[in-house]
C-alpha cells in the first residue's frame, strides 16, 4: 500500500503521541506504589539483617512497619562517625550520594572493587527501651558476576555480628547465590569483626569454620563459590575499615551509657 | 470456537513452537529459568505483551504505511513492555527485582516482532489476539518445563518448596550446579527440541 510522505509523517507522529501518553500515564500513576515498594523492601532487609524477623518470613506491610518502629535511621559522617542531625534520613539516598562528586570521593584501592565512597552514609540503629542495641550497616562489593548489596548488623559492643543479609546480587543461583541461604546466614551471629589490634579480621574461609565461641573470625565458605566468598570477605574488610564504618562503630560503642 | 481459531491458538504449543521450531526468544529462556516463580511472571508478561501487540498492530494494519511499519511495530511493542515493567514494579516488586533487565528486554524478544510482522499485519484482530496468546503459551511451555527441571535439579525445590532436601541443608540430594547456571538451560532446551522432533518428525530440517 502506498501512502504519501505527509501521511507517513502524520501517522508516525500520532503513534508516538499515543504511546508517549500511555507510557507516561502508567509511570506517573504507578510511581507512588513503586516508591513505597522500594522503601518497604529496604526496611524488610534491615529487619532480616537485624534478626528481628525470621529468615523467609513473609512480612506484610503492617508487620514491617510495626517492627520498624524500633529502628531509627541515622545519617552519619563516615570520616568522623558522628551523626549529622541536619540531614533527613527519609530523603537521604546513599547510592546517589556515592555517585555525586560533590558528596563523595574516590575509594582507595580495595579488593571489593568499590569505586566511590560517599561522605555520609545511612545506618539503622535498632532500639530497645529507647536505647540503641544494634547498628545495621549497608555494605556492597563485587563478587563473581555482580555487585552484592546487603546489610551487616553489629551489636552495641561495636564488634559482634548480629546478622548479615544480601538484598540484591546477580551471583550464580545454587553457588554464589547461596549468600541468600538462611543456613549460611545463621553461621554469622556471634562472630567478631575486629581482632585485638582493631583491624577487620572476619573472613569467609575455604571449608568449614568452628562455632563462634572458638573460631570467632571465620565463617564457612560457600561451596563452589570461592570468588563470591572472597568478595564477601573483601567488602567486609573495606566497609569495616578506616574508610568505612570503623569510626562510627567506635563512637557507637563509646557512647554506651555506663 | 471455530476450527481455525483453535488451530491459531493451539498450534504454537507444539506444532510450531516459537522456541523449539523457530528457535526464537532463546536468551530470556536461558536467563530467567533458574526459578519457577520468576519464569512464571516472565511468561505472563510475555503473553500479555504479545497478545496486546498483536491486537493493536492488527487493528492498525491497514493504516500503517509499509515503509515505516517496522519502526511503528517497535514503538508499540516498546510502549507495552515499559508499561508491563511499571506494573510489575508496582505490584510484584520482589519478583520484578529478580527479573531485573529481562522484562525490558522483552522488546528485543524476536517472537514478538516476528508475530507482529508475520501474522498481525495480515490477519484480523481476533485471530491476531489468539495467535499472540498461543505463541505466548508456546514460549511458556518451554520456559516452565526448563524452569521446573532447573529449579528441581539445581536447588531441589519446586516453586520454592523443598522436594529434594539438599545435603548442604542436612538432606541427601547433591544439587547439580550446571543446571543452576544459564548454560545448563541450553542442554535442557536442546533436549526438549530433540524430543519434540522425534515425536513430530516433520519438524526435522532437511539437508546439510
Amino acid at each position: 500500500m502506498r501512502h504519501s510522505a505527509l501521511y507517513t509523517i502524520l501517522f508516525s507522529a500520532a503513534v508516538c503521541v499515543v504511546c508517549a501518553v500511555l507510557v507516561s500515564s502508567a509511570a506517573v500513576s504507578l510511581k507512588d506504589s513503586q516508591l513505597r515498594n522500594a522503601a518497604l523492601d529496604k526496611q524488610r532487609n534491615v529487619l532480616f539483617a537485624a534478626g528481628l524477623a525470621e529468615p523467609g518470613e513473609a512480612l506484610t506491610t503492617e508487620r514491617t512497619q510495626a517492627l520498624f518502629e524500633r529502628v531509627r535511621p541515622v545519617v552519619i559522617d563516615l570520616s568522623t562517625g558522628e551523626e549529622v542531625p541536619a540531614a533527613d534520613p527519609a530523603s537521604f539516598d546513599q547510592a546517589r550520594a556515592a555517585k555525586d562528586p560533590a558528596t563523595s570521593r574516590e575509594a582507595p584501592d580495595n579488593k571489593a572493587s568499590v569505586q566511590r565512597v560517599p561522605d555520609r552514609a545511612l545506618v539503622y540503629e535498632v532500639q530497645e527501651g529507647g536505647e540503641p542495641v544494634m547498628a545495621v550497616l549497608p555494605i556492597e562489593g563485587y563478587g563473581l558476576w555482580s555487585t552484592l548489596y546487603g546489610f551487616l548488623a553489629v551489636a552495641r559492643d561495636g564488634e559482634t555480628v548480629q546478622g548479615i543479609t544480601y538484598y540484591q546480587h546477580g551471583e550464580t543461583p545454587g553457588l554464589g547465590g547461596e549468600v541468600d541461604n538462611p543456613k549460611w546466614k545463621a553461621l554469622w551471629p556471634g562472630r567478631r569483626v575486629y581482632d585485638d589490634s582493631g583491624r577487620p579480621a572476619i573472613r569467609v574461609i575455604k571449608g568449614t569454620a568452628g562455632p563462634p565461641a572458638s573460631d570467632p573470625f571465620q565463617v564457612d565458605g560457600l561451596t563452589g563459590a570461592t570468588i563470591t566468598s572472597n568478595g564477601v570477605t573483601a567488602m567486609l574488610e573495606f566497609w569495616l575499615g578506616e574508610t568505612g564504618f570503623r569510626r562510627y562503630l567506635e563512637r557507637f560503642r563509646e557512647d554506651q551509657t555506663p | 470456537m471455530t476450527g481455525s481459531s483453535s488451530k491459531t491458538l493451539l498450534d504454537p504449543l507444539f506444532e510450531s513452537n516459537p522456541i523449539a521450531l523457530q528457535v526464537l526468544g532463546i536468551c530470556s529462556a536461558l536467563a530467567v529459568t533458574s526459578k519457577m516463580e520468576t519464569a512464571l511472571v516472565m511468561c505472563l508478561a510475555v503473553i500479555s505483551v504479545l497478545a496486546m501487540s498483536n491486537l493493536s498492530i492488527s487493528l492498525l494494519r491497514h493504516l500503517i504505511p509499509s515503509n515505516v511499519r517496522i519502526i511503528v511495530q517497535l514503538t508499540i511493542i516498546a510502549s507495552l513492555v515499559i508499561m508491563t515493567d511499571q506494573i510489575l514494579k508496582a505490584y510484584v516488586y520482589e519478583i520484578s527485582k529478580q527479573l531485573s533487565v529481562f522484562v525490558g528486554l522483552i522488546i528485543t524478544n524476536c517472537i514478538i516482532m516476528g508475530r507482529a510482522e508475520a501474522f498481525a499485519m495480515q490477519n484480523g484482530p481476533l485471530e491476531s489476539l489468539l495467535d499472540g496468546v498461543g505463541n505466548g503459551l508456546g514460549y511458556s511451555v518451554v520456559l516452565m518445563a526448563t524452569a521446573f527441571l532447573r529449579e528441581l535439579l539445581a536447588q531441589g525445590t519446586v516453586f520454592g518448596a523443598v522436594v529434594l532436601p539438599k545435603v548442604h541443608d542436612g538432606g541427601w540430594y547433591y544439587p547439580n550446579g550446571l543446571l543452576g547456571v544459564s548454560a545448563g538451560a541450553f542442554f535442557l532446551i536442546g533436549l526438549f527440541i530433540w524430543a519434540l522432533r522425534c515425536w513430530k518428525t516433520d519438524q526435522v530440517e532437511q539437508g546439510g
